[in-house]
């Protein structure tokens, strides 16, 4: 710089080079930040499906299981009533000779007592018996081969999630009934395969999570769902015309402008406390109902809806609201034949993802009582579906992580995948509605 | 007859009332549907309101009124179906072919259109009463002045508890501190890169998988702080760990909280800001450039003053998401309310405990309980102020340049 006539245009003073370095410093740093963002993306996603996907798998033990008539019916009447009196207690004993059995055809030999070799199986294996013998009296006596749910540990143990140095401090199971695990292993009476029940079965309780499923949670998400569609759509759709087409401009229109924008800023959580203090304290609707949960996050999708169809309205030229003006028709109709159609494409894209965000919401489904240990019996019909206490989706996985038992967390990161295959569809079809029908004018 | 079955009932008749007005129209016009002021079906639905929503509204009326409530549904049933049937025989002596059937029908579809718009008004008022109803209470039960000002949040359900806010107030700044240091230089950056710099092609395809990591669910967050976030920062800071210090002793703290938020928030930061810089006029980027500066001298020293209120009002809204957020930190951040600095250490915060309080098997009139309500009333405040800044701002700002 002190002598400038030596300097080259093509050699880069220093001051140069260092505002290029900054230059490029720059830019390397909008990089690194998308690029941390997308890392982060990838690591929830493997996070999710490398953890979940074992949930769709079960470990399952199949049995020849000696119906005795002794411990079953022990006069032979086949009187059923006499035969319900025998509690899951009573086919406990059925269980251990079968696991026995099992053993000795195979040849393998443990000096396990008979009762820790039943412990393998699944504690709902006794009610799944008792189920079936009821179900089937006159198969008492038979041999009924029959597939049971293996023990969460054993699971545990088939997926790498218990290992010899893990159950060291676990009273539930041993290394001899591992040992046992592996011979019957090998003798395919164990065996690991898609768990169907994981998607439509019920919550179990905390001593059985392998018999834990989403199903019934699945369908407190539905009638939510279906409440959130038959309440929000009408009257975000309603409440947009009005503010769209017809409000004059005055204060009053504004302070629910105002309003919407910022209900739409609201903490969900807030919304469970007016849920609680509302519908449930004061108008007295049943406690955990899907129908509380809906109206809830209606009130919660509404400014999500509004706001969007807003934007749709919005964006259906004034040409269109002139031309049916000037042929005769009325305001009214050149609103609901000829804006509303035309906006309806945008419409249904905005609810579809206020729904997909009612959906995964959680906080307020939790204080008005949706948690998830409810969701332990199918509702019967579709006035039970609504107002039936049941669980949702997302606040069934929050239970499941709350549980001790990190068999359960294997299962809430199985639910998530459902979940999210929920949502993914959602979002895909309000995407694809948008490229197919949205006109550009 | 139940409440249900009445309702259908009414809506039946009124569907009835809708064929029979619309063919009575056509009658009185001696069939010739010019001679008729509006469209046939008008006179239909004309009926049809007469019926339906007077009915309704007195069965509401009968269903909310509590004297009414102990009378048996019988008298209800009859009272109702009585005015059903009443209005639609007077609605249908009324039409005549001079009716203004279609004005009426517009005057209360447009009723039914305000009526909707004013329940965004209602849901707030509601939200508002309903949680001023029991702070009240809970102020009754509780000094406002230990509320505010203590300094100690123990809740003991046998009564005598403290109960401050001023603790989980502590927390919730705390962790939302450590969420906002999180997503906002990576969505700043994020925004400034491809507004800026990335080519339409890495535009469309980065952004929408950015915004993926918004429609996530919060549920998803929150176990992913617990289970996979939470153990991770055990095993670097935590006793035996990778750092070979002991800083940390469980998994929910506030830096786990802290940095599943700020992943969460990293789109609403990039997609908010990313907006804003757009908007700065080219002309003022055009004009650096054009007097020597590089790219990134343009960005630092033209566009981001420019585009700083608006900045700084994405920055507040995000800010109250932070604050109002639950599922994260009711999974990761802990349940221990007091003052430390600490961010390895758990700590809690209003939505955890408005949650834990509201979920207990306490009683419904326990000063315990009720503090829930007074939490969340000044979350309520807390945010809606947040927002209502950030608006004015952002609103301010684009009004700049256009």
């Amino acid at each position: 710089m002190s002598n400038p006539l030596k300097t080259s245009l093509l050699t880069l003073d220093a001051r140069t080079k260092k505002r290029n370095a900054a230059e490029t410093r720059f830019r390397a740093y909008g990089i690194a930040a998308i690029g941390a963002g997308l890392a982060m993306l990838i690591l929830l996603l493997v996070t999710i499906f490398g953890k979940g996907l074992g949930a769709f798998q079960q470990t399952f033990v199949t049995l020849n299981v000696p119906l005795l008539e002794e411990k079953l019916d022990k006069n032979g009447t086949r009187d059923l009533e006499k035969i319900k009196k025998v509690s899951t207690f009573g086919y406990a004993p059925l269980l251990k000779k079968a696991m026995e059995e099992t053993l000795t055809e195979y040849g393998i030999e443990t000096n396990l007592k008979s009762k820790k070799q039943a412990a393998l199986l699944s504690k709902s294996a006794a009610a799944q018996l008792r189920n079936y013998v009821l179900a089937n009296t006159d198969m008492i006596g038979e041999t009924v081969e029959f597939t049971f749910l293996a023990n969460a540990r054993v699971d545990g143990y088939l997926k790498d999630r218990v290992t010899r140095e893990s159950i060291a401090n676990d009273k539930s199971i041993n290394a001899a009934q591992l040992d046992m695990v592996d011979a019957l292993l090998a003798a395919e009476v164990i065996e690991k395969r898609f768990n169907l029940s994981f998607i439509t079965g019920a919550d179990a309780s905390d001593q059985r999570p392998e018999a834990a499923g989403m199903g019934v949670s699945m369908l407190g998400s539905f009638f939510m769902m279906l409440v959130v569609l038959a309440l929000a759509l009408p009257i975000g759709v309603a409440a947009s015309i009005y503010l769209e087409e017809f409000a004059p401009k005055n204060w009053i229109t504004d302070i629910i402008e105002v309003n919407i924008s910022n209900l739409a800023a609201v903490p969900s959580i807030v919304f469970g406390i007016l849920g609680l203090a509302v519908f449930i304290n004061s108008v007295h609707l049943p406690q955990s109902a899907p129908l509380v949960g809906g109206l809830v996050l209606t009130l919660m999708t509404l400014p999500t809806i509004i706001i969007s169809t807003r934007a749709s309205l919005k964006s259906v030229p004034p040409s269109i609201r002139d031309a049916a003006l000037g042929v005769g028709a009325s305001k009214m109709q050149s609103v609901f034949h000829h804006v509303l159609p035309l906006a309806a494409p945008g419409i249904f894209t905005g609810t579809i993802i206020g729904l997909a965000q009612a959906l995964g919401e959680t906080a307020p489904l939790l204080l008005i009582g949706m948690i998830g240990f409810i969701a332990s019996n199918a509702p019967d019909s579709v006035a039970s579906g609504f107002l039936d206490p049941n669980s949702a989706m997302p606040a069934q996985i929050y239970e499941w992580a709350k549980r001790a038992d990190p068999a359960f967390y294997e299962r809430a990161w199985g639910g998530i995948i459902i979940l999210l295959v929920f949502l993914i569809t959602m979002n895909t079809i309000a995407v694809i509605l948008r490229r197919r029908f949205e006109r550009r004018w | 007859m139940s409440a249900f079955w009445l309702t259908l009932t009414v809506l039946v008749l009124s569907a009835l009332g809708v064929v029979i007005g619309r063919a009575r129209a056509v009658s009185v016009a001696g069939g010739d549907v010019r001679k008729l002021h509006s469209l046939p079906k008008y006179y239909g639905i004309f009926v049809g309101f007469t019926v339906l929503i007077p009915s309704l509204l007195l069965l509401i009326l009968w269903l909310v009124t509590p004297p009414l409530e102990q009378v048996s549904t019988q008298p209800r049933m009859f009272v109702v179906l009585g005015i059903a049937v009443l209005l639609m025989v007077l609605s249908l002596i009324r039409i005549t072919p001079d009716l203004r059937a279609r004005n009426a029908v517009e005057r209360v579809v447009l009723g039914l259109l305000i009526t909707a718009a004013s329940l965004a008004i209602l849901t707030t008022i509601g939200i508002v009463l309903s949680m001023l109803f029991e702070t009240r209470n809970f102020f009754g039960l509780h000094s406002w002045k230990d509320f505010f000002f203590g300094l100690k949040w123990a809740p003991n359900f046998r009564g005598d508890s403290e109960l401050s806010i001023l603790p989980l107030l502590w927390g919730t700044i705390y962790i939302s501190l450590v969420a906002l240091l999180v997503s906002v230089p990576i969505g700043l950056f994020a925004a400034i890169y491809l507004s800026e710099y990335a080519g339409p092609k890495t535009r469309g395809v980065s952004k929408p998988l950015l915004e993926i990591l918004a429609g996530i669910p919060t549920i998803v967050y929150g176990l992913f702080a617990l289970l996979t976030v939470g153990p991770l920062l055990l095993r670097t800071f935590g006793s035996g760990g990778l750092l070979g210090v002991d800083w940390m002793t469980g998994a929910t703290a506030v830096l786990t909280a802290g940095l599943v938020m700020g992943i969460m928030l990293i789109p609403f930061v990039s997609s908010l800001s990313d907006d804003i810089i757009n908007a700065v006029p080219q002309a003022m980027r055009d004009g650096s450039l054009g007097l020597g500066a590089t790219k990134s001298e343009t960005i630092r020293q033209v566009v981001i003053p420019a585009a700083l209120p608006g900045i700084v009002g994405a920055i507040l809204l995000a800010a109250s998401r932070a604050i109002g957020e639950t599922m994260i930190v009711v999974l990761g951040a802990g349940a221990l309310a007091k003052f430390s600095l600490d961010p390895l250490e758990a700590m809690t915060t209003i939505t955890t405990r408005i949650v834990s309080q509201l979920t207990g098997d306490g009683d419904f009139a326990s000063p315990e309980t009720l503090v829930a309500f007074a939490l969340g009333l000044t979350l309520f405040v807390l945010t809606l102020g947040l927002n209502v800044i950030a608006l004015y701002i952002v609103r301010t700002y684009r009004e700049q340049y256009e």
